[in-house]
């Protein structure tokens, strides 16, 4: 179990060094996701040990970000100041974008779903009413 | 007796009182939550963070010197931001079967969930630091923050626009999925980690593993999305 925690740990210090190198505009551990993930393809399966770190880590992944949350007393102030607009920016774009990303993402994969489901059949049916592939058997 | 006043303040601010009264805080509010049986409103990240707030306020405790402690969880974002590549992998196939969808639903979110916020702002006569700062908060911590310094917002505002976001996008996003009547665990997901990032993911994973794991490739995604786009969006409006 150890030796994966070194992994996670060794993937995001690779992930902070392709940043440093690069300029890419993402965060070490998203860097360090991704490499892992690739990983994870190369190899096709997940270790038993990779999956209980990552189970007992994401088990508790609302804790991590208590600290960051306490951050506020930070800006007390200025939230005083404008808690209104702040409100009525984060609840109204919260509601918004999880409807449009949501429907967006259902809309385009149902209609991918629909032209699966057609397709063999319509296939098919083009097969059957094909005069080529009816020949044989009609000369027969 | 003074003496053990004394050595209490000094405790206050050593790392172990951060640390443990975090735990302490934390624990609690996540009993509290799961004897509710996952009410959004007693998300546990809101709770724990008000309590702590009200801790620091009243006995005057620098977050400076709470954080000296609190970091040790705070640092254990990194490793876990990296693990979620396990419950992505497992949805390796249905991601592949909707590569088209998942990339034009993550654009067009992550382009709503910076234009609405910014806008809406905006309109109600927020400060220009705050409009600045508020334009990357459905993207994960880290990267929000390097994009609002790179908008001309401020860094540590945008965190706690970010933190926020996540404790709504947790508290609201299941109940609206439900009203709009969304069903698909795919998009559910998807939805939720493009809004809330890892707070939304953490949700997500509680309900089910399909959806946290497309909630964790929707706050991957968004990441790279608006770090690609809100720099060029930005010099276009101010």
């Amino acid at each position: 179990m150890l030796e994966f925690l070194l992994l996670l740990l060794a993937c995001q210090f690779l992930g902070e060094l392709v940043r440093a190198l690069t300029n890419v505009p993402l965060s070490g551990s998203v860097i360090g996701m991704a490499l892992l993930f690739f990983g994870l393809v190369v190899i096709r399966s997940i270790p038993a040990g990779l999956q209980q770190v990552s189970s007992t880590i994401l088990q508790h992944l609302s804790l991590l970000f208590v600290p960051a949350a306490v951050g506020v007393t930070l800006h007390l102030s200025l939230l005083r100041d404008e808690w209104l607009a702040i409100t009525a920016a984060l609840v109204g774009s919260t509601v918004v974008t999880v409807i449009v990303t949501g429907a967006v993402m259902r809309l385009l994969c149902g209609a991918q779903e629909l032209r699966i489901k057609n397709r063999p059949r319509s296939a098919a049916l083009a097969e059957i009413s094909d005069p080529h592939t009816l020949r044989p058997e009609v000369s027969q | 007796m003074s003496n053990v006043r004394q050595a209490l303040l000094q405790l206050t601010s050593a790392p172990l009182a951060g640390l443990s009264l975090t735990l302490g805080v934390y624990a609690g509010c996540h009993w509290i939550y799961r004897r509710s049986g996952l009410k959004p409103i007693l998300n546990p990240v809101f709770s724990a963070a008000s309590i702590l707030v009200v801790l620091l306020l009243v006995s005057g405790v620098e977050y400076e010197a709470y954080f000296r402690g609190a970091q040790f969880i705070d640092f254990l974002l990194g490793p876990a931001v990296v693990a979620l590549a396990v419950p992505l992998f497992t949805v390796f196939d249905k991601m592949r079967e909707a590569t088209l969808p998942i990339a034009v639903a993550v654009l067009t979110g992550a382009i709503t969930a910076a234009g609405s916020a910014v806008g809406i702002a905006w309109l109600c006569g927020a400060s220009a630091e705050t409009v600045r700062s508020i334009a990357s908060k459905s993207v994960t911590a880290p990267v929000a923050m390097s994009i609002a310094h790179d908008i001309g917002g401020v860094p540590s505002l945008t965190a706690v626009f970010v933190i926020l976001t996540g404790m709504l996008g947790a508290a609201v996003a299941t109940w609206t999925l439900d009203l709009v009547g969304i069903e698909d665990p795919k998009a559910r997901g998807l939805a939720i980690g493009v809004t809330a990032h890892g707070q939304g993911t953490a949700l997500a994973l509680q309900v089910d593993a399909t959806s946290g794991a497309f909630a964790g490739l929707g706050m991957g995604l968004t990441a790279l999305a608006s770090a690609a786009l809100l720099p060029t969006l930005a010099k276009l409006l101010w």
